[in-house]
């Protein structure tokens, strides 16, 4: 139940029997429980998740437990190799149906031609969120907005007028609600066209997204998301890593507008020829 | 309810306006038809509310037409302006009325006749000089224009690659993200969310959001230059200041400079319009700054997601076609060659 990295910190600390015991009762995310933190609350009353925030891990290349490997791109040597990660899934593997495993691993075998943020498209939920860049949260009573630094992303969490997807989205319709210390959001309405990491894990139009965003201390955040897709998996599966808040003085986000770093790639065989 | 407001809003203007050209030295301030004794509502943290959907669409153009000499028009004169201006936009979706019928614009709200617009009984959306008029671009500015000319001309023609081609057309920059946020013509939407300490707007096209930071830092010195600029604002009174800088020039604003500044100033004067006013400082394009004035008026949300490049074929095909043409010329000057 508990991933390898969680029972490590876990170890270290002195309350091992006790959180096993209340955690597996009340299945809430372990260095959630163990803390017991109560966010600051906005003037609305509402926990403060206002911030820059980031996560520091190597799901962006693979969410799944995973050692290092080389480059995709050989001339960028050691600079784009994989760096080895514990992986955020629990449980640690996706569980794929047998079809959908065949096809994540044509999807990693091509992954330089296929992965579609390398063309700068929009990022998806989850990944979004766990991308080497920082995420903006801005919270108003009506209206949650997540800002990300890549592409510009932008998902609106709608608090009170919720609606179902009006349409098919790369970033879904978001409706969310307040459980507590936790915001819960649930998306649907997603166009079966994003990716969850560099490495091929991918799901279908039919993906369900619930992600759980809970304090647990003044400068980080419990990033919980579960996904379902009848279509890939075989049941709902559950990621979990801590995000961190961007402490520096002045943090802001940044442009990133990527489409012009992209357009040789994607139109460059298409230039008139002198 | 277009209708409606129109109603609601005729003699308020009429009234606005005859009090601004009586008093011409607050004729700029005034000429938007608010109540002046308006109060915006506060957001949880205490600042006026800005929050909800609003659209900057308008028939009013930047510069005054040539030959319009009034400073305003009569509300039938308006009425006439917008019904033609309608009209000639329902022609273009006409077979055979123009080469190529990019949208059908009465389908979907796209024609602006359908959009939330605040009315506006300027000539001009600038305010300053009072010409109407952009001033004189400087010799600066005119070097520069023409080194911008032979650097296009020297990519080539529009389809020769995707990097000659528009920035819109690359959904790289579309005109509403500003700053100054100009309205385009179709989905001038704006999504404003305010959490303590900032100012988020979100426009529609190509949903490019900025938020805007409401404390004292400076403007990054150095090499920190963007598409959209670097903003901070604060609050003066009811009206959020907002200055951008550090701009990459490479989008450029009628010809600016990546020396440009532009202050805008959001005013909610009623419950469905806030004023927005910008003003644009460059010398190293013009040697005095001017302002402009274009009200925002509140709009039906929510906003659709506006994935532009990832659906981007309209930029492929015509690559794929101005390719096919080189090679048919080419085959047909020189059987074969063209294979």
């Amino acid at each position: 139940m508990l991933m390898r990295w969680e029972k490590a910190t876990l170890r270290a600390g002195v309350t091992v029997v006790t959180c096993a015991i209340v955690c597996a009762a009340t299945s809430v995310p372990v260095w959630g429980q163990t803390t017991e933190y109560r966010a600051p609350r906005g003037s609305d009353g509402n926990p403060d998740l206002n911030g820059l925030w980031q996560a520091l891990n190597s799901a962006h290349w693979d969410v799944e437990p995973h050692g290092a490997g080389p480059s995709v791109v050989r001339d960028l040597g050691a600079l784009s190799a994989v760096p080895a990660g514990l992986g955020v899934v629990v449980d640690d593997v996706i569980p794929y149906t047998a079809d959908a495993l065949a096809q994540r691993d044509e999807n990693r075998a091509n992954r330089l031609r296929r992965d579609p943020a390398i063309k700068c498209y929009l990022p998806g939920v989850p990944r979004g969120m766990y991308m080497p860049f920082p995420v903006q949260i801005l919270q108003s009573q009506q209206h949650i907005m997540i800002l990300h630094e890549f592409a510009g992303a932008v998902r609106t969490v709608y608090m009170d007028d919720h609606m179902p997807a009006p349409a098919d989205s790369w970033m879904g319709w978001s409706n969310g609600h307040w459980e507590g210390e936790t915001l819960v959001i649930d998306t649907t309405g997603f166009n079966g066209m994003t990716w969850f990491d560099r490495s091929g894990n991918f799901h279908s139009e039919a993906l369900h997204v619930v992600e759980r965003l809970t304090r647990r201390s003044p400068e980080t955040l419990t990033y919980e998301v579960t996904i379902e897709d009848p279509n890939v998996f075989t049941r709902p599966w559950t990621m979990r890593m801590p995000l961190y808040r961007r402490v520096e003085e002045h943090a802001q986000l940044l442009e990133f507008r990527c489409v012009e770093f992209v357009e040789d790639l994607i139109y460059g065989h298409l230039r008139k020829q002198p | 309810m277009r209708r409606r407001t129109l109603v609601t809003f005729g003699p308020t203007v009429v009234l606005a306006a005859a009090v601004a050209v009586g008093v011409p030295g607050v004729a700029a301030a005034q000429s938007t038809g608010a109540a002046q004794d308006y109060v915006a509502p506060r957001t949880p943290d205490g600042q006026p509310d800005l929050q909800g959907f609003w659209s900057n669409q308008t028939y009013t153009s930047l510069e005054r037409p040539d030959g319009e000499t009034s400073v305003y028009y009569t509300p039938e004169e308006l009425a006439a302006r917008v019904s033609g201006a309608a009209t000639r936009e329902s022609a273009q979706t006409d077979p055979g009325t123009i080469p190529d019928v990019h949208y059908d614009f009465t389908q979907f709200g796209l024609d602006r006749s359908q959009a939330a617009r605040a009315e506006n009984l300027r000539t001009s959306l600038i305010v300053d000089p009072p010409d109407g008029k952009i001033p004189p671009v400087n010799a600066e500015g005119q070097r520069r224009a023409a080194e911008r000319a032979a650097a296009q001309e020297r990519l080539g023609g529009r389809w020769d690659s995707a990097e000659a081609n528009q920035l819109d057309d690359r959904c790289i920059m579309m005109v509403p993200a500003g700053p100054p946020m100009m309205n385009s013509g179709y989905n001038s939407n704006y999504h404003i969310v305010q959490a303590p300490g900032y100012v988020m707007i979100l426009a529609e096209m190509i949903h490019d959001a900025r938020v805007v930071p409401l404390d004292d830092r400076e403007a990054p010195a150095g090499g920190l230059s963007q598409w959209v600029g670097v903003s901070r604002g604060y609050w003066d009174g009811e009206t959020l200041v907002v200055e951008t800088s550090n701009f990459n020039a490479k989008n450029p604003f009628r010809g600016s400079s990546a020396r440009m500044t532009v202050t805008e100033r959001f005013t909610r004067v009623a419950e469905d319009r806030i004023d927005y006013r910008f003003t644009v400082d460059d010398p190293g394009t013009w040697d005095t700054p001017w302002t402009a004035e274009m009200p925002m008026q509140r709009s039906r949300g929510p906003l659709f997601e506006f994935a532009c490049h990832e659906g981007n074929y309209g930029l492929y095909n015509t690559l794929v076609g101005a390719r096919m043409e080189e090679r048919q010329a080419a085959e047909a000057a020189e059987p074969g060659r063209g294979r």
